[in-house]
Parts: structure tokens; sequence; C-alpha cells
């Protein structure tokens, strides 16, 4: 005789519910908390290093939605590229990471940061100035970089905090 | 809360009148009208509240919790943006009745509310066939419903209509079975009287007529997992698919209406009303009303709709035989046991109850003929 057919599978059922109920709810109240994210994100914005940056074109050629605009000229005295215009669309960028795997001087970085959106799509467009690393103000994400992802703080996830409080 | 009882009789009989009153009867009557609807409608509100918190929290989420103090204040503000909504009439509609049903579902469930003992005869009126007029009313908001899924020229709502129609014809007997063995114990149609009997709740004499009552109730109130008048998943939103702003509203307050009402039903018939220790009487009477709630919200968050044909199945091969056998143990135990020692039917109607959910289990079939167990 199996009990579930008998009113045990809905009691099951039942008790699964109200442990759900004295448990940590798995969410989060956004604008006031604020969940650390992967180390790794592929954050909606990219951050570039423009000291390192050999104005070499090989992020723009990458991009698959070619929305990497690259203008560079050539600076004799110190026999290198000068960047003039560095500008990504990020409304178009479909976070593929393929710009930050070919640059073969390691100037760019997937952005840290997730919350970029905007009213306008003209608003997305990155500037060279907005996109800076030595600006401080934009963080890189550890995304190819694990370096970089060491010194992130490690991700929460909500699953632990439930597993801890039961 | 002190409700004095202006019954029938009063009505009839000048000299009981609260002549203390200015004005006379008439005033005393309508204060205490408003009161109760108000009661009721606050109620909802609460119920409201508290089933979206506690589904919210028994699903790994928070619920509402923006609006005031632990989003108290949420059912307020759902009814404002639902009272400032634009009121569509579609084109292909029967406006009369389309108009009318609303009305029609909610007239019923703020007349109940008149019978409901809330405190030891804190009632607008004491009906001798208190139980009677209830059973008889609660009904009426059936009419409601199918009008609004009639009239409203839509396949989704007729389809809901007639689901509900079905589902309250066939769920309305073991409801009234199961009654009926609770009033063998009371001996009074009477709701306060009912209340008044219970020395013993009656949910340990009537563990049975309590399951039935509760599972029917569920269903006729159209509540998971018998909510299928509203399935989403299949036929939208049901009955009020084409209803919109302030009608809309009326029928959102007609489901929690007759969820405040069922579990005060609940808590009168089977576990003792407004009895109980140290607290005030409608203090309890609330109190019990919100756990039977609890229960239902529970139940809410947990179970998977049925099918239309395994509601049917239910009421029919399970429900209606089980509710049967019920009122004839009743009777013969009312009968034979001598006064005072209804306390033998505790054990004995539990282990009856037992055996025959156990019994009946094993006879239920699910579609397609296949025999489960």
């Amino acid at each position: 005789m199996k009990f579930e057919r008998y009113g045990l599978g809905i009691a099951k059922g039942l008790s699964v519910t109200l442990k759900h109920m004295f448990r940590h709810p798995t969410v989060a109240q956004y604008p006031e908390q604020k969940l650390n994210t992967s180390r790794r994100i592929r954050g909606n914005e990219l951050v570039w290093d423009r000291q390192k940056c050999t104005g070499c074109g090989t992020c723009a050629k990458t991009c698959p939605q070619g929305v990497i605009k690259i203008v560079t000229s050539t600076n004799r005295v110190n026999n290198r590229y000068e960047v003039e215009k560095y500008q990504v669309d990020t409304g178009y960028c479909i976070q593929c990471g393929l710009c930050v795997e070919s640059c073969p001087y390691q100037t760019l970085f997937m952005g840290y940061a997730y919350e970029r959106a905007k009213y306008r799509r003209g608003e997305l467009v990155q500037n060279m100035e907005d996109m800076m690393l030595e600006s401080g103000k934009k963080q890189p994400s550890g995304y190819f970089y694990p370096e970089i992802a060491q010194e992130l703080p490690r991700q929460t996830l909500l699953v632990e905090r439930i597993t801890e409080e039961e | 809360m002190i409700i004095t009882s202006p019954s029938v009789n009063s009505l009839l009989n000048p000299q009981t009148l609260a002549a203390d009153w200015p004005g006379g009867f008439w005033w005393h009557w309508v204060l205490f009208t408003i009161i109760v609807i108000a009661v009721v409608i606050v109620m909802v509100m609460g119920y409201i509240y508290m089933a979206r918190r506690q589904i919210g929290r028994m699903q790994s989420r928070v619920g509402p919790n923006r609006t005031g103090p632990f989003g108290l204040l949420q059912p307020i503000a759902d009814v404002l943006k639902v009272l400032l909504k634009e009121g569509i009439t579609p084109t292909n509609v029967d406006k009369t009745v389309y108009w009318l049903a609303p009305i029609v579902g909610l007239f019923p469930v703020f007349s109940i509310f008149a019978v409901m003992p809330f405190t030891n005869g804190g009632m607008l009126a004491n009906l001798n066939v208190g139980i009677l007029y209830v059973v008889a009313i609660s009904s009426i908001s059936t009419v409601g419903m199918f009008m609004a899924g009639w009239s409203s020229s839509n396949k989704f709502s007729l389809i809901s209509a007639m689901r509900v129609v079905a589902a309250v014809v066939s769920y309305e007997i073991p409801v009234l079975l199961s009654i009926a063995g609770v009033l063998l114990l009371s001996g009074s149609l009477s709701m306060n009287d009912i209340v008044l009997a219970q020395d013993i709740p009656f949910i340990l004499l009537q563990p049975l007529g309590f399951i039935v009552f509760f599972i029917a109730g569920l269903a006729e109130i159209s509540r998971s997992p018998f909510d299928l008048l509203e399935a989403d998943s299949e036929i939208v939103a049901g009955f009020h698919i084409e209803y919109s702003g302030i009608k809309f509203a009326l029928f959102y307050l007609v489901e929690y209406g007759e969820a405040f009402l069922l579990s005060c039903l609940i808590s009168t018939l089977f576990l003792g009303g407004w009895r109980g220790p140290w607290l005030p009487e409608w203090m309890w009477f609330i109190a019990k009303g919100v756990l039977v709630w609890f229960v239902m919200v529970w139940l809410w968050a947990t179970l998977p709709r049925v099918r239309i044909d395994q509601m049917m199945a239910l009421a029919w091969k399970f429900l209606l035989p089980l509710a049967l056998i019920n009122l004839v143990v009743t009777a013969i135990q009312v009968l034979t046991l001598p006064e005072g020692s209804l306390w033998v039917m505790i054990p004995v109607n539990f282990v009856i109850t037992a055996v025959l959910i156990l019994l009946w289990s094993k006879n239920s079939k699910l579609g397609w003929g296949r025999v489960e167990v």
C-alpha cells in the first residue's frame, strides 16, 4: 500500500511550502540591496588602458558587431600610433568578449559595472574619456584576466544564505 | 465591538426596539449594517495582503513590501489603481446583463454577513434559520458569475461560467450534507446557537464532516486547487476576462469576500466561532477565520490545479458518499448516545474518518479508467 496515494503526497508538499516560509527568501531588494556579481562578469561597458594601447585596431577587427571605432594618427617622434578616437556603441555590443580576448597588449577589459541603462540609444555610445582605466572610476571585470578576478569580491549567492540559516 | 441583535422578532415587535437610540430602531440598523460591511471590506483587504505575503514567502519571495510599513497599504494601492482604470465595455456584450453581473455577484456576499455571529449574539439578525439563509443566499453569487461569463460574448468566459455552475451544483450537495451533520449535533439552524452548542468544537466530533466541508467549500468558492474557472493557463482569467476598472474590482471583492465568508463559516460551524478564553469574543472569531485562511492559502501555494473531470469525480464519487455516511453515522450517534457523553464520538469518528478515506481513495479512478493505488 503506497501512502502517497492517501494524502501523504499532499502532506509532503505542504511541508515543503511551510519550510520555504520560514527560510530566507531567495531574492534581494534590488536598489537597496545589491548582490556582488560574478567576478568574471561581462558588464555592459568596456574599460580601456590608454597607456598600453598601441592603436593596432585588432579589437575593432575582431568585433562581430563592428561597434568599436578607432581612429589613430602616426606619431613619428615616439614611433607609435596615437589614438585620436576610441568609441564603442554599447547598445549594439553583444558582450561576446572577443575584443578583450584578441587584444595583443592586454589593454582592453570588460567592465564590472552593469547599471548602464539609459533613456536614449545615443547615450549608450561610450567615448574614450568614459572608458579610461586611468580615471580610476572604471573597474575592469575579471573576464579573461584571472589576476583581476582574484582581487574582486566574491560573488554573493542567495543559495548560500538559505543553507546557512537552515 | 458591541452589536446588539435586532432579530426578525424585534422587527415585528415594536416593544423590543432599542428605544434609547434617537430616531428609533432604523438608525441603529443602518449604522450596524455599515459597520458590518466595513468590517467585511477591511477584512477582505487584510486577506488579500495576507495571501500575497504568505504566497510570496512560500515561494521564497518577499511579497508586496513597498507600499507603507511591510507593504500593508498594498491592497489600498491596488484598489486605487483599479478604480482609476478605464471601464471598457466590449461591443458585442449583452449590456444589461454585463452591467448587472458584478452587483448580483457582490450583493449576496455582503448579505450573508448579516447572520454571522461576530460575538455572542453580535450579529445583525439572529435568524432561527441562519445556516439555511447562508446556504440559500451564497448560491446567488454563482448566478452573477454565470451572468458575467455569458454576457461577455467570449469563449473563455463562457467556458469558465459553465465550470462555475458545474462546480457549484456538484459541490453544494456535500456542503449541505456536512452542514446537516453539524445541525444534528447542535439541534438548531441559528448560527449563534450552533456556536453555543460547541462545548466541544465540532471539528473533533465531526472530523469527516469538516474535511468534506473544507474541500467542498474550497471548490464552491473556486479557490485553488479547484480554481478551474480562472485557470490562467487555459482560459486566461475566466468569467471576468472582459471586465476592467471598477467592475473588475467588484469581482475581485466577491472572490476574496467569499474566501472570508468560507473561513468565517468554518470557524462558526467547526472551530467554535467566537468561543475561547482570555481574548475578546470577536477577536477569537477573526483569529479562527484567519487561521482557516492561512490553511487555504497554504494549499493554494502547494497544490496544482485539478482537471475538470477529476473535480467532478471528487465531488460525486468521493465527497458525496462520505458526506452521506457521515450524516447517517452522526444521526445514529446522536440518537443512541446518552446526553452529555458526546465525547465518546471523538475517537470513534476519527477512526471512521481514517477508514472511510482509505477505502474511498482505493475506489477512486482517474481519467481513462486508470485505477490508481
